[in-house]
């Protein structure tokens, strides 16, 4: 039964890597070819950064993602704040609001962006002011996709904060903007962190919504590479591959010794006690 | 927090998602109902009825490729869940890895694979078969939702096994159970709503997908994703077309999650964040 499970485990892995594998494998072939390896070579990686529609699209991601997903953040929290001291039913009503976006699927948001947009580009051009599609479009959208991760996220750390450590607080004389600032932000720190990282990987990943929104001038890395995917033949992609590989891995390397350490010290705290 | 502010707090979050959630939604329903000069309709969506076979075939290949995640993800959320921490931790990374990479890129790895000259009819011609045609198949459009979407099964799966406690199995198998029994009476109606959850988050976005069936389905094997992007940046542009197929889409979409809530009255939310 141990070697079943065993080799079960490495066949699966062996179909989830095997393609990236591929992927990477053929971004050191000198050839264009998908299944001819004829020589090992950096060229790919070199013309990688040297190709200014890649690079720009690149640098469009990382403003989208940053922008989006700090104004997300913003709204997400106070709003999270809020609804935590609303009424059941109130509240009940716009966390079905909320969790729209997450349970529609994501072509059917991209569209209904695209129909508001197309929307108020008639409405305001009335009033002689124009707005193509661009950083504008993407921003507004990306943000309401990551509303509701901020919320998720933010809403259990209301919860389990100590509601009485705000009001002595304001029992000893602090004026309620400051308590919220000094006792009720950092209390909830973690959650604002998560959503935030949350929003902004999710931001930087997607293809779909941005699809459908972004100009000529404004796209993102996702829709760079797949307008490279419709071309017959192009290495650069699995130089990309590579890159971003190595980068999640680090990351997730990172996030997983960190919580591996944060869980030892509190076990460790927790034996002390 | 109480405070008289509360509902003042919301505000800003409850203005923006009138304009930007409930608003294009509303669009969308209105578009699916009108004609051009906004006098309403039903043609549009009674146009939708021509696409039957189109519908019919994304409902299929989505299920076909949510039944095998369930199939090959069961087993490996179990196994995940019994074994020791690290291991526990290594593994979720490794199966995360994957999802954290653009689903472009993976769906054209499986391209390149695939491909008539690709690494797989190479290697099926170091035996002398071959080649075969494996690319633009559905065949190929379920492997891509297969792929692309495992590990939203296996998630799910694995944190609801996490909190079946060992000793439930233990006393089950101390009763006499064996491991058939033990695994059709306690493991799965205990894992139940993480079934249900998976379903959901391979289904949603298997059945509306539209890269995948463009990238590995060749142009013969269009979803119902295929055809609302063509109403909308393709060459067909009829917004009011592209939303009636949407909203059959959502409603689709509603009725089959509205079936699986049948089976679960456990509402795990939790789950759908992963």
């Amino acid at each position: 039964m141990k070697w079943l499970s065993k080799t079960y485990i490495w066949v699966l892995m062996a179909f989830l890597y095997a393609p990236i594998g591929v992927l990477i494998f053929f971004s050191f072939n000198q050839s264009k070819s998908r299944s001819n390896f004829t020589g090992f070579t950096l060229d790919w990686y070199v013309k990688l950064f040297h190709n200014d529609l890649i690079m720009q699209s690149l640098i469009n991601t990382l403003i989208v993602a940053l922008a989006s997903s700090i104004i997300a953040t913003i709204i997400g929290t106070v709003a999270a704040v809020g609804l935590s001291g609303m009424r059941k039913w109130t509240k009940s009503i716009v966390m079905n609001i909320t969790y729209l976006p997450v349970v529609n699927p994501e072509i059917v948001t991209g569209v209904s962006f695209m129909l508001l947009f197309v929307m108020a580009q008639g409405i305001l051009r009335q009033i002689n002011l124009d707005f193509e599609f661009g950083y504008i479009t993407l921003i507004l959208s990306h943000v309401t996709f990551n509303l509701p991760y901020v919320i998720l996220n933010v809403l259990p750390k209301m919860r389990q904060m100590d509601k009485y450590v705000y009001e002595a607080a304001l029992d000893l004389g602090c004026p309620p903007a400051k308590a919220f600032f000094k006792v009720v932000i950092p209390e909830i720190m973690p959650g604002i962190l998560s959503g935030f990282l949350m929003s902004f990987t999710y931001s930087l990943d997607d293809f779909v919504i941005s699809y459908f929104v972004s100009g000529a001038t404004s796209q993102t890395l996702p829709i760079t590479i797949y307008s490279m995917t419709r071309r017959k033949v192009s290495p650069e992609i699995n130089a990309i591959s590579a890159i971003i590989f190595v980068v999640v891995l680090a990351v997730l390397l990172l996030v997983n010794f960190h919580g591996a350490h944060k869980e030892k010290q509190s076990r460790r705290e927790g034996a002390r006690i | 927090m109480k405070t008289k502010y509360s509902s003042l707090f919301t505000l800003p979050y409850l203005i923006w998602s009138l304009i930007f959630i409930i608003v294009p939604m509303g669009l969308v329903v209105i578009f699916a109902f009108t004609t051009e000069n906004g006098q309403f309709t039903l043609d549009y969506v009674s146009q939708v009825g021509e696409y039957t076979n189109v519908l019919v075939r994304s409902v299929w290949l989505a299920a076909i490729a949510t039944v095998i995640c369930l199939l090959i993800g069961y087993p490996l959320a179990f196994l995940m869940s019994r074994m020791p921490g690290f291991q526990q931790r290594t593994m979720l990374m490794l199966i995360m890895l994957p999802m954290w990479m653009n689903f472009l890129l993976r769906t054209y790895a499986w391209m390149t694979i695939l491909e008539k000259n690709g690494l797989l009819n190479k290697l099926f011609g170091l035996f002398g078969l071959g080649p075969f045609d494996m690319i633009n198949t559905q065949g190929a459009v379920v492997l891509g939702m297969v792929y692309n979407y495992l590990p939203f099964m296996i998630l799910p799966l694995y944190s609801i096994m996490t909190k079946i406690d060992n000793r439930t199995i233990e006393a089950a198998q101390d009763l006499g159970a064996n491991t058939k029994n033990v695994f059709l009476r306690i493991v799965i109606p205990l894992s139940m709503p993480g079934i249900s959850t998976g379903i959901t988050m391979v289904f949603v976005p298997s059945v509306s997908t539209f890269i995948i069936s463009r990238m590995l389905g060749g142009g013969g094997n269009l979803l119902i994703g295929d055809l609302i992007d063509l109403q909308f940046l393709g060459n067909a542009y009829n917004p009011h077309l592209g939303s009636a197929i949407s909203l059959v889409l959502m409603v689709l979409i509603l009725l089959c999650m509205s079936i699986l809530n049948q089976f679960n009255d456990d509402e795990d939310r939790e789950g759908m964040l992963l």
